[in-house]
């Protein structure tokens, strides 16, 4: 199965990237998980925690607040202006 | 010794103390150049993130929004002024400030009234010594720059741009900053910030050569409520960039100057070495031909 390539962005650096089977992010309309293949979509950021799923099985997470996803052929952004790794 | 060899050795030794100080800041400037370039270099993942998006919704939905369209009729229009806390930096904030002044007065020429944000300790001392007014001001960490400035002003600019003119809003809103482009070089900057001028996607060519192709992007919850929660971010993220970019061209600009003024105290300090020297050379040739005159006169009185 192809893997995602996710990135986790902040005003001021990139905090985390790297490739990822699974993404869970919570947007305004509630939690959102993402798996390799899914459509394009861009979705506002409700502020929480944004749940990343290596392809080992090892799970990262992060905070992220005001921000947004963007999801393009298996590219998955995750872009706040404040993130951090939890 | 002489009058005037003291006040030479004087001299040397005032432009030798300058010179430490000016070379000490030469070597921090230089040193803070790096770091500042690497914050912007960090900060641009996130940028082109937002510009990509932005440009991504603004080319597959025709959504109008009030930060896109063009207003009717300008009647105030607004300048935000990026220069540094502190100077000693050259021409730096002298350059932006003219820049400023001389898009006020084109502004005016077509009839708008101007009011200005200011950012950096030099534009508001600049405006109080002219007794002007701006409508707000921020102080302090313009060499390093935060995101919370940054966010401060995009909020403060975003509200002015929103509220009517008649009410005190502005209707178009103008950066002037210095970009940095290499350590030599400088540059002022002059840009309109909103209303937005959306490129379509279509229109851009990749590095490569080739179009790039956005996809259809399914939005959640819908375009225009992304397109809202976007923009505001887009202004943030270019207001921070103008602070860093300007935050890395103070420090080439100090380093630049300071290695002049190094370079010049070294000019002046051979300079009055040669002098010094040559005063002490007369002063011994004349307190030879002093004693050679007086012995002379004791020989021919004999």
């Amino acid at each position: 199965m192809a893997a995602l390539n996710v990135s986790v962005v902040a005003a001021d650096q990139e905090v985390w990237a790297g490739e990822a089977s699974m993404v869970v992010a919570r947007t305004v309309e509630g939690e959102i998980g993402i798996l390799p293949g899914h459509e394009p979509m861009l979705a506002i950021l409700a502020g929480g925690e944004v749940r990343v799923t290596l392809p080992g099985g090892e799970k990262i997470t992060a905070t992220a607040e005001d921000g947004f996803l963007s999801v393009q052929s298996d590219a998955v952004q995750v872009v706040a202006s404040r993130a951090a790794l939890a | 010794m002489g009058a005037q060899l003291r006040v030479y050795r004087q001299k040397i030794k005032s432009a030798q103390t300058t010179k430490k100080i000016t070379r000490a800041m030469e070597l921090i400037s230089a040193s803070r150049i790096q770091k500042a370039q690497a914050r912007v270099a960090a900060s641009t993942p996130y940028s082109d993130a937002i510009t990509r998006a932005v440009s991504a919704v603004a080319s597959y939905s025709n959504v109008s929004h009030v930060l896109t369209t063009e207003p009717e009729r300008v009647d105030r229009a607004a300048i935000v002024i990026f220069t540094s806390d502190r100077g000693l930096a050259g021409a730096f904030n002298s350059q932006v400030l003219r820049e400023s002044e001389e898009l006020a007065e084109l502004l005016r020429s077509q009839g708008k009234e101007v009011v200005y944000f200011l950012i950096g300790r030099k534009s508001v001392g600049y405006f109080s010594f002219r007794r002007r007014d701006y409508e707000r001001s921020w102080i302090g960490g313009t060499d390093n720059p935060e995101f919370d400035t940054a966010k401060e002003v995009a909020d403060a600019v975003l509200e002015a741009f929103l509220r009517d003119s008649a009410d005190g809003g502005v209707d178009e809103i103008h950066i002037v900053y210095n970009r940095f482009v290499s350590r030599i070089t400088q540059v002022p900057v002059v840009t309109r910030l909103l209303p937005l001028e959306v490129v379509e996607a279509e229109e851009e060519a990749a590095p490569s050569g080739k179009v790039e192709v956005f996809p259809l992007y399914e939005f959640e919850p819908d375009a225009e409520t992304v397109l809202d929660g976007l923009l505001p971010v887009y202004i943030e993220s270019r207001i921070f960039n103008a602070m860093l970019q300007s935050a890395a061209a103070k420090h080439a600009a100090t380093q630049k100057a300071m290695k002049s003024a190094t370079d010049n105290a070294d000019k002046l300090i051979t300079d009055y070495t040669r002098l010094a020297n040559e005063a002490r050379q007369s002063e011994i040739t004349q307190q030879i031909a002093e004693i050679v005159g007086g012995a002379d006169a004791l020989s021919s009185s004999k």
